[in-house]
């Protein structure tokens, strides 16, 4: 993997950032969460550059935003589809309906589907095992979903 | 120091209030397994393998952390540890790869050991192991992230010892993986093939790219001619990696067991330390008499001069433009003593044997091929070349001593200090004093240099010029130095850098385990074999003064500007990338 370099606009977004918290690698998380709000995520290069801002190394940012769920270095889509995988779903068709919305979007767990409608995660019980198999449609829930009713219940989301 | 009482399996111990249960238990030679506790480095607690009960603790505490209190009563033998522990090192090995017996590390890892004295038979939970491929894309440095048990040593290593900071976790638990940022191969990640992370990886996750097979097939070629070079530092190191105590030197019987290897000459890399006092010597009076850029910065350790390569190259113009001895030599065997022995030099085969994983990534440098060659073929540390000798089976104890051949095999007390740091300094101290002021140098032990303090410095009157020298070493150390040369702060003259703590005898390459105690004995050996030699100033050598009449003419002859000196690349700190020139 090419580690590129950053486009001007890019970086005086982060610089502005950065200057409004401090260089101070003791606000990392923070002055993280606030690049990606505005850029909508972290790739490697961006990574790079915070580290350099902050006079880290790239590895130490990199283990942070590896470590928190909520970071992602990969573009995000307008919405965000999760599909349970905890044990109830997982062997009440869970394994298959992921499947089928994975074919669905294009992509794979963590990615991106190429229109940049959804993003794909899966989710570790979401309390509704009674229900199960289910998933997430941002802040939308669906129940004893078939992966015969996964193109119906995605194409309300543009 | 105050002192703290507390009791150990209801045995009194006095303590020093600040230690940790650990030390207080090693200090009363009580024995806590361990695993990611390293002496060199700040505890982690990070694999619980040392966990002992603490009365009045809920929990079981790892002891690498936890400090000692007035009072306090420790168990290290209750069921509940015991069973504990028991539980961790199964954990451990649950989703390790079981083939201890094709890994680097059988017979030095410290996870088999810990399976061994715990007595595991069996371990309760199995998982598959999580199916890393291994990253052998690095010229010194192989990584296995299966056999890796997530202890950080390398990391610390890489960050503390040597300000590199390119490994990293990333990820969480049972996905974590430990690497070069951003997934990048080692090969093209930033790291300056020290090699100090494998020194205290306690598994075989991570290991030198082994040069074994093909310095085999070379010893093994009738038609091929092999030379082999030693440095400095290994002759007191390899009797620990045979069964030896720290300390020994074992110079004739490691010639001893080269010859019986089938190598065809076995010559000495301090020949060509001694070479480098010449050079460098003079190119520092050069600068210095000349307003050149000071200060001179040395040029033997190629770990270093990644390192300023791609942190500080500003300051390449002030590193000396001398190749390393290792280099040196190599070009020397394939051109003057092919010339002299008739040799063909394209069936020449140079090997070095090194405390050292750098240098097979200097060998390997486009530029090393001044002879026509590459200069240097094949690079094995002290390990790689322990493990050739008890491979055919030589007894290395009993072995009669042998001595190193001519023309390149004699060498002074200035090229054995070499490989403690501080000897570069003092090596070329003892020479740049007598050369400059026609005077001899009344006494040569130059103690200011000497010693594991990490920046030393020193000012020697030579003549009416009051020379300020310093000296570092491990990365992290350097690092402070340099920042004070960036700033146009000391005034240094002269300046020695060597990448690893306690210089080469502390290098990457060397027996496992490597400890500042140990690093101490090899450092007092190193100085015992400069008293024991003959001649202890690189401008007496006979050798020297001949390859100069016969072949080189003077220092910094046009000659020896071919083949000894050498150019460096200013790199980016943007993984390995090549700095682009204007
Ligand atoms: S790292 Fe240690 S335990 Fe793992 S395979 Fe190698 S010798 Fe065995
Ligand atoms: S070889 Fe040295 S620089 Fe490279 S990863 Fe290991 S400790 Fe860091
Ligand atoms: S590579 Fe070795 S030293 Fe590094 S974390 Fe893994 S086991 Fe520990
Ligand atoms: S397992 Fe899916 S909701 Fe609980
Ligand atoms: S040795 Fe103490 S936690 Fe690893």
């Amino acid at each position: 993997m090419a580690v590129q370099t950053l486009c001007c606009e890019t970086s005086n977004q982060i610089d502005a950032i950065i200057e409004r918290r401090g260089a101070d690698p003791d606000s990392l998380i923070e002055i993280l969460h606030a690049v990606q709000e505005e850029i909508g995520y972290l790739p490697c290069e961006v990574q790079e550059y915070v580290a350099d801002r902050l006079g880290i190394a790239p590895g130490a940012v990199e283990g942070v935003v590896s470590f928190y769920s909520f970071f992602t270095t990969v573009p995000r889509g307008r919405h965000t589809v999760k599909v349970c995988q905890g044990t109830a779903c997982y062997v009440r068709g869970g394994k298959r309906l992921l499947e089928a919305v994975s074919k669905h979007c294009g992509c794979g767990v963590g990615e991106t589907s190429a229109d940049m409608r959804f993003s794909l995660d899966v989710v570790r019980c979401v309390g509704a095992c009674g229900l199960s198999p289910v998933m997430t449609v941002g802040d939308d829930v669906y129940e004893r979903v078939k992966p015969t009713r996964v193109a119906e219940i995605l194409a309300k989301y543009e | 120091m105050s002192q703290v009482n507390i009791t150990i399996n209801g045995q009194t111990v006095a303590a020093e209030a600040g230690m940790t249960v650990l030390q207080a238990a090693q200090a009363a030679g009580i024995r806590i397994p361990t695993l990611c506790y390293h002496p060199d480095l700040p505890a982690q607690g990070a694999c619980r393998v040392c966990l002992v009960e603490i009365e009045g603790e809920r929990v079981l505490q790892p002891s690498c952390t936890f400090k000692v209190r007035e009072g306090m009563c420790v168990h290290t033998r209750s069921p509940r540890v015991r069973k504990a522990r028991r539980t961790v090192v199964e954990l451990l090995l649950s989703d390790h790869p079981s083939d201890c017996t094709a890994c680097a590390r059988n017979g030095t890892c410290e996870l088999q050991s810990l399976a061994e004295e715990l007595g595991i038979r069996e371990v309760r939970v199995k998982a598959e192991p999580p199916g890393h491929e291994v990253d052998d894309s690095s010229f010194s440095v192989i990584r296995d992230p299966d056999k890796c048990v997530l202890c950080r040593r390398c990391i610390e290593t890489c960050t503390v010892i040597q300000s590199v900071s390119g490994l990293r976790i990333k990820g969480r638990g049972y996905d974590s993986v430990v690497g070069a940022a951003f997934d990048l191969p080692l090969g093209s990640a930033l790291c300056v093939n020290c090699g100090q992370c494998i020194n205290r990886c306690p598994t075989g996750a991570l290991t030198e790219k082994s040069h074994i097979g093909a310095v085999w097939a070379a010893l093994e070629d009738p038609d091929t001619f092999t030379v082999v070079q030693t440095a400095p530092a290994v002759r007191v190191a390899l009797g620990e990696a045979l069964g030896m105590d720290p300390g020994k030197i074992v110079t004739g019987k490691m010639v001893a067991a080269l010859r019986a290897l089938g190598f065809d000459r076995v010559f000495d890399t301090d020949f060509t330390a001694d070479l480098t006092i010449m050079e460098e010597g003079y190119e520092l009076i050069h600068r210095v008499t000349t307003g050149g850029v000071l200060p001179q910065l040395t040029s033997c350790s190629p770990g270093w001069i990644k390192f300023i390569e791609h942190f500080y190259p500003d300051l390449l113009p002030n590193v000396s433009s001398c190749k390393s001895p290792q280099q040196m030599f190599g070009a020397l065997a394939k051109t003057y003593f092919a010339q002299e022995a008739g040799v063909d030099p394209a069936k020449m085969r140079v090997v070095s044997i090194m405390p050292c994983t750098a240098k097979k990534f200097e060998a390997a440098r486009p530029e090393m091929n001044d002879s026509g060659y590459q200069d240097v073929d094949y690079v094995l540390t002290t390990r790689e070349l322990a493990q050739m000798i008890r491979e055919i089976g030589i007894d290395f104890e009993t072995l009669e001593e042998s001595g190193f051949d001519d023309p390149l095999g004699q060498s002074t007390g200035a090229a054995v200090i070499f490989g403690a740091t501080g000897g570069v300094m003092e090596a070329a101290l003892r020479t740049a004093y007598e050369v400059i002021t026609n005077e001899k140098l009344e006494d040569i032990d130059i103690h200011a240099v000497r010693g594991m303090q990490g920046v030393k410095e020193a000012t020697v009157q030579v003549g009416n010029l009051e020379l300020k020298a310093a000296v570092a070493h491990g990365l992290a150390n350097a690092r402070q130095l340099l920042d004070r040369v960036a700033r146009g702060e000391g005034g240094y003259h002269f300046i020695e850098i060597m990448a690893c703590p306690g210089g080469c005898l502390g290098g990457g390459g060397q027996p496992i385990p490597t400890s500042m105690e140990i690093r101490k004995s090899r450092a007092a050996a190193i100085y015992q074999a400069d008293r024991d030699l003959p001649i202890r100033r690189s401008h007496e050598n006979p050798s020297i003064q001949a390859i100069y009449e016969k072949f080189l003419g003077k220092p910094l002859s046009e000659k020896s500007h071919h083949l000894l000196h050498t150019k460096y690349t200013p790199r980016t700190r943007r993984a390995n990338q090549v700095a682009t020139r204007e």
